[in-house]
């Protein structure tokens, strides 16, 4: 009872914070429709815009076209298509929302997620006709993996169904059937016309047998966010400044409270150290601090925490945060090439950064049906669940609905954030499973371009024996030296003298000859190294895969000498032996070769050899020279 | 008031002090510090542009809020030489009062400027030049700015960590993914990043903010003769709307009613469909 007053009391003078609605859902299914409707409906638009969307129309020879209120970019006017995402604040009652228009192409992805990786509630509009399509089961997917937990559906357009029950009913149930597959809980299924205003803002009179909410109704009812104040303390380190002689170490509350005298274990080391005082500036004095709170910490004694170390309660088991550095996680992956087995990033979790490998892509999400495959690389804009492997112990949170910790981003050698991932818990080690933790190098990629004066680049030559392969590469290391680029040559005969001396000639060892020099160039590449690799490398698809390990640094160059001159040539007499017999397999003669179909760089035969050299060396310096 | 009456009806019944109940300001403020100690930590060099308008002032408010009473970083007036004359008195008194670290850069003549543009924009493209040339001269790799989701549809678009490449340029069709609090790191030598630590602000936030905090302003804003200021620019292209408001509370209740835009009295964004997008794609504010 006494709580309910305070309650009271408390909201007559209390402005909550808006909440963040995101509207997504398939192209063209009527999103930036719905929002001009809802913000004319609520009168939330500003004098003059209404006429600016009437002129802009008009001078496309549109009738008014609602989405001009979002699309503010010339371009997304132009092609009638929202690039990126906005935010348009309206309010009902006394509720301010904050709408956020997610665009629908799928292409954009990225943009989506960064409008509605913070929203309270979701609106997915589908078209009732169409129903579900692919970018339906898609924001869908990204709507469970950011955890939003209210999602209103509108099934836009009902109009065109005539607001038939019977129908509507039909492409309601498949959509909660797909929702919840997903596990979503669905507020509301409103037929509606966001054009015409049916059941937006005001019952439609063409659907009597509705009995459900409005859209506005079911915004109204979406519950504010649950507090974090009841749960065991969480702060990471942001900074530790030093103003005035005192030591702060700076924050943001993730979940519960900090107060004067609590003792806090600091990080995975386990220092532990009492709060001295919460310090704010210019701020009421109130001994203690809540999640969402930017604020600074004294510690005593005045250690000094690193950035990322996540303060929590010490002395209490029960309140302290998982530990472990194998980690599973689900994945939204927004690279423009598929995610493998092996590669290295850095996991950003709040303010810790941590160096991980993927151990395993243990799950891929079939789109089609939103079922979990087995696969080994997840596609651009596709969903997973994969193993992290850090290079050591890793404090973290498992991700939960409505919070705010939990949530990692991988990020790649060029600073770019390429995966979003909320993390599911610790990973066991499954049977027979190599425990390895690799680490990936600190030194990023612009760090090496400063340090080396260039770029590096994997040149990956494929040819005939005899082509010219090695000359040429050789040629062209020694030309590049000369201008101070540190190149090395990968080629065929000098890495089966060492590394790959235990390999022969048959399709798999060749393929495992192919799969280590590509490895070997990776490495080097990576250390900021020009690499040529003159390799035969005769089939298509183990270069797809050296290219795969390469990754966007992997070049193929064709050395397409053909068969002929390469035979007469016959620099090392192997094809003189070939045909007495002598070698098996041997490319050209009594084994395939697969010439690309489309190198980066083609050097013909009928040109003079320093041609070639000169060609190769200027194509090289090209990519590599910043 | 009323909070400290509720706080200490909760201390009695659990005995503890308990953390204030953070309202939509609070939670707009903690957020913005959160951003501004990651710009401090991440991007160096790095300043704030301080435009002497009642955002900026904010701004500078909000950093010494991040960092203890201090602005551990120069503020930047990159001065059109066309400004009113109480912004330049403004500036001069609380440089000295904030204890700022203030760098001054000026802007080139208008004949400078791409004449295509319509006359306002080519002349508030002037203060992107000047700009530029400072960000150059410093070499700074992170730039924080006051400018809101609410004031202009281009700017609803934009990110918190907002990267410009070569030639300052805003490259729209392709902005990196920003969530969860993670924002981008420059990447290639000669980037920048623009901080935009008061994006999800709107106007009526700032000025009940400058209300609860009392943050001092410009006299400008202020009606006088029926006429005041809602945004500041340069003289020649910011015209005063009428009002009566002469306080921060009667400017806050004028906003609650108002149904016109912020920069209804900026010339430039009124010549022309884009030329809002073409002036910050080139790296206006």
């Amino acid at each position: 009872m006494g709580d309910n007053i305070v309650t009271e009391s408390f909201s007559e003078i209390h402005r909550a914070a808006a909440t963040p609605i995101v509207i997504v859902g398939h192209v063209d299914h009527g999103k930036s429709t719905l929002i001009g409707r809802l913000l004319y409906d609520t009168d939330s638009l500003q004098d003059g815009k209404l006429a600016q969307i009437v002129e802009s129309s008009r001078k496309r020879g549109l009738a008014v076209e609602w989405s001009f209120l979002l699309d503010s970019l010339q371009i997304e006017r132009d092609q009638g298509v929202t690039v990126d995402s906005t935010r348009i604040p309206f309010r009902l009652g006394s509720r301010e929302f904050v709408i956020v228009d997610a665009p629908g192409h799928r292409q954009f992805l990225r943009n989506m997620i960064t409008g509605a990786a913070d929203a309270e509630a979701a609106v997915l509009v589908v078209d009732a006709k169409e129903g579900a399509q692919e970018q339906t089961r898609r924001h869908a997917m990204l709507l469970r993996l950011i955890g939003i937990r209210h999602v209103i559906v509108l099934l836009n357009k009902s109009d065109i169904l005539g607001f038939d029950e019977a129908q509507i009913v039909k492409v309601e149930s498949d959509v909660r059937q797909l929702l919840g597959r997903l596990e979503i809980e669905v507020e509301a299924v409103v037929p509606a016309s966001a054009r015409d205003g049916d059941n937006i803002a005001s019952r439609s009179e063409r659907s009597l047998w509705y009995k459900g909410p409005t859209l506005v109704e079911a915004l109204a009812n979406v519950p504010p966010p649950a507090s974090r104040a009841a749960l065991p303390f969480r702060m990471p380190v942001q900074d530790v400044y030093r103003f005035d002689g005192i030591r702060y170490v700076a924050g943001r509350i993730e979940r519960g409270t900090v107060r004067a005298g609590d003792r806090l274990s600091i990080g995975a080391q386990g220092q532990v150290a009492t709060v001295a005082e919460v310090c704010r500036w210019h701020a009421p004095e109130l001994p203690v601090a809540g999640a969402g709170e930017s604020i600074a910490l004294r510690l005593e004694p005045d250690l000094v925490p690193d950035r990322g170390d996540l303060l929590f309660p010490a002395d209490d088991k029960a309140a302290a945060p998982e530990r472990s550095a194998r980690i599973r996680t689900r994945l939204f992956w927004l690279r423009g090439e598929p995610l493998r087995v092996g590669e290295s990033f850095t996991l950003r979790l709040a303010t810790a950064e941590h160096d991980v490998t993927v151990a395993s892509i243990d799950a891929v999400v079939d789109l089609e049906d939103l079922t979990l495959r087995e696969g080994d690389s997840v596609p651009p804009d596709g969903f997973a669940e994969i193993t992290l492997a850090a290079s050591h112990a890793v404090l973290f949170d498992p991700f939960s609905p409505g919070f705010g910790d939990g949530r990692g981003v991988l990020v790649d050698r060029y600073q770019r954030i390429v995966g979003g991932a909320p993390l599911i818990g610790p990973a066991e080690l499954a049977d027979g499973e190599h425990a390895i933790h690799p680490t990936a190098s600190r030194v990023s990629a612009a760090r090496q371009v400063q340090a080396r004066g260039h770029k590096s680049g994997v040149f990956w030559l494929t040819g005939l024996p005899g082509s010219g392969k090695s000359t040429v590469a050789r040629a062209a290391e020694l030309a590049l030296s000369e201008q101070a680029i540190n190149a090395t040559v990968l080629d065929g005969d000098t890495l089966r003298a060492g590394l790959c001396s235990d390999l022969g000639f048959s399709p798999e060892d060749r393929h495992e000859n192919i799969r280590r020099a590509a490895h070997v160039a990776k490495i080097l590449a990576e250390s900021g190294q020009v690499v040529i690799v003159a390799l035969v490398s005769p089939l298509q698809a183990d270069r797809a895969q050296a290219r795969q390990i390469v990754g966007e640094n992997f070049h193929e160059v064709f050395v397409d000498t053909p068969l002929e001159t390469c035979e007469k040539r016959d620099p090392k007499g192997l094809y003189a032996a070939a045909r007495a017999g002598k070698i098996p397999e041997f490319t050209g003669i009594s084994a395939p070769y697969e010439a690309p179909v489309s190198p980066e760089l083609r050097l013909p035969a009928d040109r003079p050899e320093q041609e070639a050299i000169n060609t190769l060396t200027a194509f090289i310096l090209r990519i590599v020279q910043p | 008031m009323t909070q400290t009456r509720i706080l200490s009806r909760d201390q009695s019944t659990t005995g503890l002090a308990q953390p204030r109940i953070m309202d939509d300001l609070d939670q707009l403020e903690a957020q913005s510090i959160f951003i501004l100690r990651e710009a401090y930590r991440k991007l160096k060099p790095l300043s704030l542009l301080w435009s002497l308008g009642k955002d900026s002032n904010v701004m500078v408010w909000l950093a010494r809020k991040a960092f203890m009473g201090h602005v551990p970083f120069p503020v930047m007036h990159v001065d059109t030489e066309k400004k009113f004359p109480e912004m330049y008195a403004f500036r001069d008194e609380y440089t000295k009062k904030w204890n700022l670290d203030l760098l001054l850069g000026y802007c080139p003549p208008v004949e400078e400027i791409d004449p295509s543009l319509p006359p306002a924009a080519r002349s508030a493209a002037r203060k992107t030049a000047g700009l530029a040339a400072m960000i150059d001269k410093h070499k700074f790799r992170g730039v924080i700015a006051g400018i809101r989701r609410d004031e202009q549809a281009t700017r609803a678009k934009e990110r918190v960590f907002s990267p410009r490449g070569a030639g300052h340029r805003w490259d729209v069709r392709n902005q990196p993914p920003e969530f969860w609090d993670q924002y981008a790191t420059p990447y290639e030598d000669g980037m920048h990043i623009r901080v935009h630590p008061l994006l999800a602000w709107r106007e009526i936030d700032i000025w009940r903010y400058i209300e609860r905090e009392g943050i001092p302003l410009v006299d400008l804003y202020f009606a006088k003769d029926g006429k005041r200021y809602r945004s500041l620019g340069d003289q020649d292209i910011t015209n005063p709307i009428e009002s009566n408001a002469s306080t921060v509370a009667e400017v806050i209740a004028e906003l609650e009613t108002s149904r016109t835009s912020e920069r209804a009295g900026r010339a430039m964004d009124h010549e022309s469909e884009d030329v809002f997008e073409r002036l910050r794609v080139a790296g206006y504010l």
